[in-house]
């Protein structure tokens, strides 16, 4: 409640949560708000040239190439992007959380192999390693999530790591350990609740990058397959005729920015809100 | 500082043997046949195998890993089966404008990110501060494709500046640079900013100030080296995005570098190259931090050394 308070108190902080409410609302609302079905070719979607339809009149937004009611298209793309932002997004967070815990609490080999296999992946570049898995499994919604889960895990696991093992040296899990109790006791009651403001500041600021990953991998051609909108895919369909119908890349694109802009000033302000270490230094 | 170092290559070299043995491995697993892929669609069964047998496809595991890494040394990164050509003579032979572009966009980036975050430090929470910290937020925020799109739109299309794209002159040059380059920036900006405000705290200053130099002095001379340098040993480590980044850029401006060549192998999927790319760029990226941690602790010796 604390954290929420403070949040409201940050300008920044506020305009991006209410980015993602309203994204949130519209994407779980889409079959009720939208106007046209997305996957709709209209029959008077495109001028008599065959030239999609700028924005005004009928079609608000305008339509695309195929002569698809733009808005509609932007509006499920809205659930796109969510669904695989939030779902790679919470697999990464997942799997990161789980490989820094286990490390940091068991220590040993154990976090020697798991550590060295998390450098090994910080070698490859993020944006390579999910075209070269997409390329080698046939992009679906759920691959397209999963491998941006693969690729995205790797610095919440260092960060979970360095916490879990600077909290396992602390007092009072050594007073915990000499009352006698039990490893995975002293690991749900002691180490987990200390993770949870981290974890929730990767749980927003992740959302961010992830959201980025997925267009940029549909602009690729290699994310969401067409029909299905998303917001990079409707720009990788129309970008050809980005000089004469900007507006088919320029609207997907700022859908894009303010969605990723505003998970990362929210992450941010958590972060802020959370951390009392970095409060007021800078 | 030998032994610090001679570890770190060490380590270095492990990290890459773990590469190409997830690299190969990912290989492995590939649903697509490469000795069908060889053969054509009209193969019989038998020619299928045949292929197969000479290219040591029916091996185990443990022996193909063998004979890729002894062909991975000698800087054989096999071969395009769409292209028919040598991966590693097409790497190369796109590497030169890639390098051009990372010096342009290295450039930018460090200009325009020097420049935000100094300005940002110095007026420490007025507006200007938060402007500057709002648009690096935008930077980290934005895709690639849509910067670059929209340069492309303002600053050729309508403005008709700079050519479309293509590779060659300056003017090329500026557009796919400054992509990367304001993207880049607002990460800079961060860095630059909290390294000069832990400068500022710092008690020599206080001397300075003290001893009546004026704050020009104080700034250019005792702050602004010490702030700016462990900023600029970041390179190194910017490298894994610089080589996600050209996948995109490259492509949108036409950009005859590995990162279209990349593109165009997606087009195709042309395992082969994506590969071969992908263990290019690992390897400047191992390369990269291993700079960065030798020259962090040239820098600034406080720094210990594990």
């Amino acid at each position: 409640m604390r954290v929420l308070r403070e949040l409201f108190h940050r300008k920044l902080a506020l305009l991006g949560l209410i980015v993602i409410v309203l994204t949130v609302g519209v994407a779980l609302a889409a079959p009720e708000v939208v106007p046209h079905d997305p996957t709709e070719q209209l029959f008077d979607g495109l001028t008599l040239e065959g030239a999609p339809l700028p924005p005004g009149g009928t079609y608000w937004l305008g339509t695309d190439l195929l002569g698809r009611d733009l808005f509609s298209r932007l509006i499920y793309g809205a659930r796109t992007s969510l669904l695989i932002g939030i779902v790679a997004n919470g697999l990464a967070v997942t799997l990161g959380a789980a490989i820094g815990v286990i490390a940091g609490y068991v220590g040993g080999w154990v976090a020697t192999a798991l550590m060295r296999f998390t450098d090994l992946m910080m070698a490859f570049p993020a944006l390579l390693l999910a075209i070269v898995l997409a390329a080698v499994f046939s992009p679906s919604l759920w691959v397209v999530a999963l491998v941006i889960a693969m690729v995205s895990w790797v610095q919440v696991a260092r960060v979970i790591y360095a916490e879990t093992q600077a909290l396992a040296r602390r007092e009072f899990v050594e007073a915990e350990r000499a009352m006698g109790a039990g490893r995975l006791r002293i690991l749900w009651h002691h180490i987990l609740p200390h993770l949870v403001s981290t974890l929730l500041v990767w749980g927003t600021l992740g959302i961010s990058t992830t959201v980025l990953l997925e267009a940029t991998l549909s602009f690729l051609g290699i994310g969401v397959q067409p029909p299905t909108p998303s917001w990079g895919n409707i720009i990788f369909e129309n970008q050809t005729y980005f000089g004469s119908a900007p507006w088919l890349v320029f609207l997907p694109g700022i859908a894009i920015v303010a969605l990723a802009l505003a998970f990362n000033l929210v992450g941010d302000a958590l972060r802020d809100i959370l951390d009392p270490m970095q409060r007021g230094q800078h | 500082m030998a032994a610090y170092c001679a570890r770190r290559l060490v380590q270095s070299l492990l990290i890459l043997l773990g590469v190409s043995i997830i690299t190969f491995a990912l290989l492995y697993l590939l649903p697509a046949d490469p000795a069908r892929q060889i053969a054509g669609r009209s193969a019989t069964p038998e020619m299928v195998a045949s292929i197969r047998h000479q290219l040591g496809l029916d091996q185990p595991f443990y022996l193909q890993y063998l004979h890729y890494a002894g062909r991975l040394l000698s800087g054989d990164l096999g071969r395009s089966y769409v292209q028919r050509t040598d991966v590693t003579a097409l790497i190369l032979t796109r590497l030169p404008p890639t390098l051009v572009l990372m010096v342009g966009s290295i450039a930018t980036e460090l200009a325009l990110g020097l420049v935000m975050g100094m300005t940002a430090a110095l007026k420490r929470n007025t507006s200007v501060d938060r402007v500057l910290m709002v648009i690096s937020f935008v930077g980290v925020s934005a895709p690639q494709f849509v910067l670059g799109i929209l340069l492309l739109y303002v600053f050729a299309v309508r403005l008709a500046w700079f050519p479309i794209g293509g590779y060659g002159s300056l003017r090329q040059l500026v557009l796919p640079a400054l992509t990367l380059g304001i993207l880049g920036a607002g990460w800079y900006a961060r860095m630059m900013r909290s390294s000069l405000l832990d400068v500022l705290q710092q008690d020599y200053l206080r001397t300075a100030h003290a001893k009546g130099l004026s704050g020009a002095v104080v700034l250019l001379r005792h702050a602004l080296p010490n702030a700016i340098l462990p900023v600029i040993a970041m390179i190194g480590l910017d490298i894994g995005t610089f080589m996600s980044g050209i996948v995109v850029v490259e492509s949108v401006f036409g950009w005859p570098g590995i990162g279209q060549l990349t593109w165009q192998a997606i087009q195709r999927v042309d395992i082969p190259i994506i590969m071969g790319v992908t263990l290019v760029s690992a390897c400047a990226i191992v390369l990269g931090n291993l700079l960065a941690d030798l020259i962090a602790p040239t820098i600034d010796p406080r720094i210990k050394l594990r």
